[in-house]
């Protein structure tokens, strides 16, 4: 055997705990993970029941990943394995596409792999990332009060007092350099006067007390002070200099807030009976994008949720999402309550207004022309009315639909959208808030 | 790099520490000089989980250039590990000078005792064999680590950044198995093509030329590029793509360096397993083990070379060669007496050549016989509708052809051949590549985005003929987009 003897390198916790080294890379394809997820977001929301959830809950995403495209065969490349002993011709082996039987050799990577597999999110880096390109449209400045969305801190100058996790370590330390300088300036006079005499003085006394006889031609100590404590220059040439409380810096943070102007969005859901579970389960799920959307990108925005059948009327979080009612419908119902508290809490004058209605349109036809005059009312006052029929398929050709009813509303900022299944929740959401709508007015 | 998978078993904890490691590393060490043997200095680390799973999403490599596949690599791994679809490997060589392996702190004295033996089985095929002779060993961690030093100085340039590098990168990694295999072949010089295109036009001497009308020489056309078909696809864009930047060109030769240092561990891999198999039974036969000890020793060994029906194994498969090759030359039966004749070799010599001049593919087609092939119940499958059917057995008539689909399957002939053929096709410096169809299609969304990256790389319009279904087709990739057309 050549070479000297084999080296055993001894396993040490310091090096496994420094050796986290695919963490950049492990970053990085996370966040190609998350561009994938804002890709396929349709599919995910219309996969995952994520109405009413806890937003600490973990979803378990399904991801087409980011596959590595290679030059490979496909399914027509005979392959060879090994059996069980008797294999027979015919005999089925296995399915294509997946666990497809050949080398468990990964390293060539020469069969197009399934690349599917799940990852982790929770529901709230979920929301995040759908409304990245979301806002509000239309928002316009009203007078008066003006809330906040989105903040953000910048630094800004530097602070005497502050938090620990703020402290400036260079500052500080600048600082107490500064002070040691100008401290004593006499007392460095004294130590560079030994440098230039040191042999024969040192000789005599030692360097103490060379430095005390300096020190008193120099008058920087009297006879006086030397004699209580002999060594005082000496001392005081060599002396500890510990930082003071004066010398701390902290950075200091302020909070730079984005103002916006007031809004004030209305919810107006169905709950008749018509609005059979699955249809319930649409305008849930179309709200509660919505309700979080609002939630997590504004800060002060008000939310008013009103449920209506033939009466309406204002509830809470909880029963909104969760609450299930019956009987007939009168849409007006819920339009003249959202246009009475319009009325006695937000005037428009100094609120941006966004109303959003849904729906199975199945209305008492009485009601049709009441719903219509108030619709258009609410269209005038509100930034943004939008309504939404659900209109799960097959459904829709035996029940009256508002959307023709609606039709003859001529306002700009109405917009209608009709959801037949829970793939189109999301399409439509994005159909009113995405910011680059085109302006038809 | 060679990784001997767990096959889950949970090892018995012997308590053991350092020094005996370096004591029966002696013990092996001597086992193996006196089997014959010849291996690189060694180094072994030891490593916890975490450690092995980052040296396995990254070949093994102490230092690599990051990329993000190999972090999805690394969650992959952790992933099977954490749900316990896969176990670790017990440990991972790399074939450098001197070879470096990692052992897992956490194994029982019996396998890591195992595992040294197992490791100096690969320490030798990695010095001895043909196709490691171009991977320089002793420069392995060095060029790694240039080149990792290099990719992130221009992730860090702030003129060039991530996402360019990544765009270079994620496109070379999709062609970078489209280069030589067998990189004992010469790879001839522009020039030196030129001298042979010369010469072949010429023909062959003609020994009765003066009653033969002479012969009209038509000249080569020595502006054609390339003058013969080029598989280094990366290479072949760095050299004729004028508009590549140099920190481009220099990761186009980065990953190719790295593609052409695996292809050897591809080519060999069974081969290469069996090897280390044979003498880690060999050494720990030899090392009169304690019967606790042995016990755990011959459990284990089961495990890591038993079959696995629908799968090649190849520990297993490895290893039935080896000994089978070993006993037709030390004891052939009257029947292999008859048929091969007498050896003319003793069974260490014979295998002791063979580790040096074949390949998994020479390998296989020399030395796997008939009667193994049924022992070994080896078939042939394929895809009929949505499943896969044993088309083929190794019976009297089948053999050969399950051998040859067996050799289609090893090594690097799992991979497409394709081929520059023309960098100026139509005068437009639309660049001609072929598919050498042996039969297979090319699967054809992965041949899709792949030939989108080509295009990307090569900045024109990119064309690949290939058979589709059995008829000749042009997979063409532009800027409108990718179309397929039918060729005559």
């Amino acid at each position: 055997m050549s070479g000297g003897d084999t080296i055993f390198r001894e396993y040490r916790i310091s090096d496994a705990e420094r050796s986290d080294r695919s963490a950049g890379d492990r970053l990085r394809h996370r966040q190609k993970v998350r561009e994938s997820i804002r890709e396929n977001i349709a599919d995910i929301i219309a996969e995952e029941s994520i109405i009413g959830k806890s937003k600490d809950r973990v979803i378990k995403v399904p991801l087409r990943g980011i596959k590595e495209y290679r030059f490979v065969y496909g399914d027509n490349a005979p392959g060879a394995s090994q059996g069980d002993g008797d294999s027979r011709p015919g005999q089925v082996v296995g399915k294509t596409g997946k666990d497809r039987p050949g080398k468990g050799d990964e390293q060539a990577g020469d069969r197009p792999g399934v690349d599917y597999y799940e990852t982790d999110v929770t529901l709230e880096e979920l929301i995040e990332i759908m409304f990245e390109d979301l806002e509000l449209p239309n928002l316009e400045r009203r007078a008066l009060r003006e809330i906040q969305s989105d903040y953000s801190s910048r630094r800004k100058g530097y602070r005497k007092v502050g938090i620990r996790i703020r402290l400036d370590k260079r500052r500080t330390a600048k600082q107490r350099v500064m002070r040691m300088l100008a401290s004593d300036k006499r007392i460095d006079a004294v130590a560079r006067a030994l440098e230039e005499s040191k042999a024969d003085r040192e000789l005599d006394t030692g360097v103490e007390g060379a430095l005390d006889e300096i020190a008193l031609e120099e008058g920087v100590l009297d006879e006086e002070a030397l004699a209580a404590s002999p060594g005082a220059a000496f001392q005081r040439v060599h002396r500890r200099f510990p930082f003071h409380q004066n010398d701390l810096r902290y950075k200091h943070v302020e909070i730079d807030t984005k103002e916006e102007s007031n809004a004030a969005v209305i919810c107006i859901m169905d709950t008749s009976g018509s609005m059979d579970t699955m249809k319930k389960y649409l305008a849930r799920s179309f709200f509660f994008l919505l309700y979080q959307f609002i939630s997590t990108r504004y800060r002060n925005v008000e939310i008013v949720l009103i449920a209506h059948h033939t009466e309406a009327s204002e509830v809470t979080e909880e029963e909104f999402f969760h609450k299930g009612e019956s009987g007939g419908t009168f849409i007006s119902s819920g339009y003249a309550k959202a246009l009475e508290i319009i009325a006695a809490r937000y005037h428009p004058s100094l609120w941006n207004l966004y109303a959003f209605h849904c729906s199975d349109g199945d209305n008492f036809d009485s009601d049709n022309p009441a719903a219509l005059k108030d619709a258009e009312e609410l269209a005038g006052i509100c930034n943004l009315f939008g309504y939404g029929e659900i209109k799960p398929l097959g459904s829709r050709y035996y029940e009256s639909s508002m959307l023709n009813v609606f039709r003859r509303i001529q306002a700009p900022n109405f917009h209608t959208v009709l959801i037949e299944r829970k793939e189109d929740i999301w399409p439509s959401f994005k159909a009113f808030l995405a910011k680059d709508r085109v302006k038809e007015a | 790099m060679s990784a001997t998978p767990n096959a889950g078993a949970a090892p018995r904890i012997a308590p053991w520490n350092l020094n005996d490691l370096v004591e029966w590393d002696r013990r092996i060490r001597d086992k193996a000089a006196e089997f014959g043997l010849d291996c690189y200095p060694q180094e072994f680390e030891l490593c916890d989980h975490t450690g092995m799973l980052g040296y396995m999403a990254y070949s093994g490599m102490p230092s690599h250039y990051p990329h993000w596949s190999y972090g999805k690599s690394y969650e992959k791994l952790k992933t099977l590990y954490d749900h316990g679809v896969s176990g670790l490997p017990y440990e991972m060589v790399i074939d450098s000078n001197p070879a470096i392996a990692y052992l897992m702190r956490d194994n029982s004295l019996l396998l890591q005792v195992l595992t040294i033996a197992h490791v100096y089985g690969h320490n030798d095929f990695f010095k001895n064999n043909f196709t490691f002779k171009s991977t320089r060993a002793e420069l392995t961690i060095e060029a790694f680590k240039a080149a990792a030093m290099r990719v992130r100085r221009y992730v860090e340039d702030p003129s060039i950044g991530v996402e360019q590098v990544e765009r270079i990168l994620d496109a070379a990694h999709a062609l970078s198995w489209q280069c030589r295999r067998n990189l004992a072949i010469k790879k001839l010089t522009p020039l030196e093509q030129m001298a042979r295109a010369e010469e072949t036009a010429q023909g062959q001497p003609d020994p009765f030329q003066k009653i033969h009308a002479r012969k009209q020489i038509e000249a080569p056309d020595f502006h054609k590029v390339p003058l013969e078909p080029d598989e280094d696809l990366l290479l072949f864009i760095r050299d004729h793509n004028p508009f590549l930047a140099d920190w481009e060109k220099d990761l186009l030769t980065i990953v190719d360096e790295e593609a052409k240092y695996f292809i050897s561990m591809m080519e060999t891999k069974i081969m290469n397993e069996g090897w280390a198999s044979y003498w880690h039974k060999k050494i720990l036969e030899s090392l009169e083990l304690e019967q606790g000890l042995h016990l755990e020793f011959i459990v284990n060994h089961n495990q890591v070379v038993r079959p696995i029906p629908g799968q090649i194994n190849p520990y297993h498969l490895g290893l039935k060669i080896w000994e089978d090759i070993y006993r037709r030359f030390t004891n052939p039966t009257a029947e292999e007496i008859k048929r091969d004749g007498s050896p003319v070799k003793s069974g260490t010599e014979k295998i002791f050549e063979v580790r040096e001049v074949e390949r998994d593919a020479s390998f296989i087609r020399r030395y796997l016989t008939e009667d193994l092939m049924r022992e070994m119940d080896i078939f042939e499958y394929e895809a009929r509708g949505e499943e896969l059917v044993v088309s083929k057995v190794a019976d009297e008539e089948g053999w050969q052809e399950v051998k040859a689909t067996l050799i289609k399957n090893v090594g690097t002939n799992s991979i497409p051949v394709l081929k520059v053929e023309d960098a100026d096709f139509g005068q437009n410096r639309t660049l001609y590549v072929k598919h050498y169809h042996d039969g297979r299609d090319l699967h054809i969304e992965y041949a899709e985005k792949s030939l989108n990256y080509l295009q990307q790389l090569w900045g024109r319009e990119v064309v690949l003929e290939t058979v589709l279904d059995g008829k000749r087709s042009l997979l063409c990739c532009n800027d409108r987009g990718f179309s397929v057309r039918a060729l005559k």
